[in-house]
Formats: C-alpha cells, structure tokens, sequence
C-alpha cells in the first residue's frame, strides 16, 4: 500500500484522537507529577506540597555546588545522603520563580546521589532536602551566588 | 523527534554512575519574545530510568532544570554490559528513551 504524506498524516491525527479519547495518551501520565510541589513559591511550600512536614537541618545530607557561579543558567548542583532509608531527595532554589527544580525517587538499586544542572535567577541558597522513610525531613544547604543571572532573557 | 540523548554508564567500584545529557531547551515560561509575548513551558517533567529493564530511577523535574538537562546517578549491582536506559516525558507529551551498555 502506498500512502503519501498528506494521508499519513491525516491518519496519523485520527489516531492520536483515539488514543486521547481512550486516555491513553502520556497527559494521563502527568497526573502523578507534583504540579503544586512545582508550583510553589517558598521552600517550606514545596516542602509540604511533597508531602512533607516540618523540616529539619542535617549534617548528614549534602548539597554540591560552586560557592560563585558565573553563569546563572548553568549551576551544577548535586544531593547526597549515606543515610538509610531515604524515599525522595530534591533540590530547592530558595529565590527561584519556581523553587523546587528536581525531586528524585531512591529505590534499593539507585545511591541517593543525584547531580543535575540548575537554572539560578540571582544568588540565593540551594537546600538538598531529603524526605526519610519514617517522615522525617531533612535537609542542609548553601548559598550559592550567582554573578549573571540564568532566568532572563 | 527531539535529538538523543548521550548516555555514558561506568562502573566505579561495585556501582554504575550513569551521566546523561539530554537535549531539550527547558524554557521556563517566564521569558519573554522581543514582541512582548511570554514564551510558553517547555520543560522535561520526567525522568525514569531502567537497569536490564527493571526501573531503579524516578525523578521529577521542573522548569528551573537547565536547558540541555544533566543528570547522573549511580546503580547499585550494576556489572559490565548492563543495559541501562532512560526515559525522559515532557510537558508536551513528547517523550524520548535511549539506552547504553555499561563498560
């Protein structure tokens, strides 16, 4: 069967209609992102939207990150724990638009050791917050100063 | 179909550390174009990955993650030859998963 472009695509279109009728479509995928966790405006907001409670200060959990960052746009930042039992580690940007930039769910076969890259609008500090198995919050941070900032145009 | 994504998987000692870099641009929805107008989101909301096949990873991300998203992490129990992959869904619905053997 020959089918050229303009048929490929309108099936391809019927298709997709089906497919978001069934809801079969990866929409119904995002309903398990956090979208008030991302949405929040301050750190224990975010903290809460996750589920968490009352957080407390830890010498055992670590962020990295440079003490200076030159460009605002690209902060390497990474989230570390030796402490068993961690459920889910995320970074916070304290003076971001949006503060919560990344949670990462610890299985059995993954470290809680995460590095990512961050957007920062201005300095301000950067928690690693790690939520335990037995409710407990814990996180510790540092203040990570940005001299070009990542979030304008 | 968005670009692939480089997947680099080493063994360091008993463990795996995987080093992804995607290609994505991340837009915040905070910007602006020069008329003005705000740019719409485009960010990766998720992130999975799997070991031969078994998920070991979930994240998820927000628009504050950079343009071009690094990631790394570390597999527990991984051995030379491993597959590892990784998925990644973003607000769009578009999803991309690309796979690399651990050496």
């Amino acid at each position: 069967m020959k089918t050229n472009r303009r048929e490929m695509l309108a099936q391809s279109a019927t298709v997709m209609g089906l497919l978001a009728t069934a809801g079969l479509l990866p929409q119904a995928a995002h309903a398990a992102w956090t979208k008030a966790a991302f949405e929040a405006k301050s750190v224990a907001d975010a903290i809460k939207a996750l589920g968490g409670n009352a957080s407390t200060e830890s010498k055992d959990i670590t962020l990295t990150g440079p003490d200076i960052a030159e460009n605002g746009a690209v902060v390497p930042v990474g989230c570390s724990t030796n402490l068993p039992g961690v459920k889910r580690m995320a970074i916070v940007v304290e003076k971001n638009p949006s503060v919560l930039a990344a949670v990462f769910d610890v299985s059995d076969a993954v470290d809680a050791n995460f590095s990512t890259r961050v957007k920062m609008g201005q300095s301000s500090n950067v928690y690693a917050v790690a939520m335990m198995g037995d409710g407990r919050v814990l996180f510790s941070g540092k203040e990570i100063k940005v001299t070009l900032g990542g979030c304008g145009g | 179909m968005a670009d692939p994504m480089r997947i680099r998987a080493q063994m360091a000692g008993d463990k795996a550390n995987v080093r992804v870099l995607m290609s994505h641009e991340m837009e915040t929805g905070q910007r602006r174009d020069s008329a003005g107008k705000t740019i719409p989101a485009w960010f990766i909301q998720e992130v999975t990955a799997t070991h031969n096949g078994k998920q070991v990873m979930r994240a998820e991300w927000g628009t504050p993650v950079s343009k071009n998203p690094f990631l790394q992490f570390f597999v527990k129990g991984a051995k030379a030859g491993d597959k590892i992959a990784v998925t990644w869904v973003d607000n769009k619905g578009e999803k991309r998963t690309d796979e690399a053997t651990v050496s």
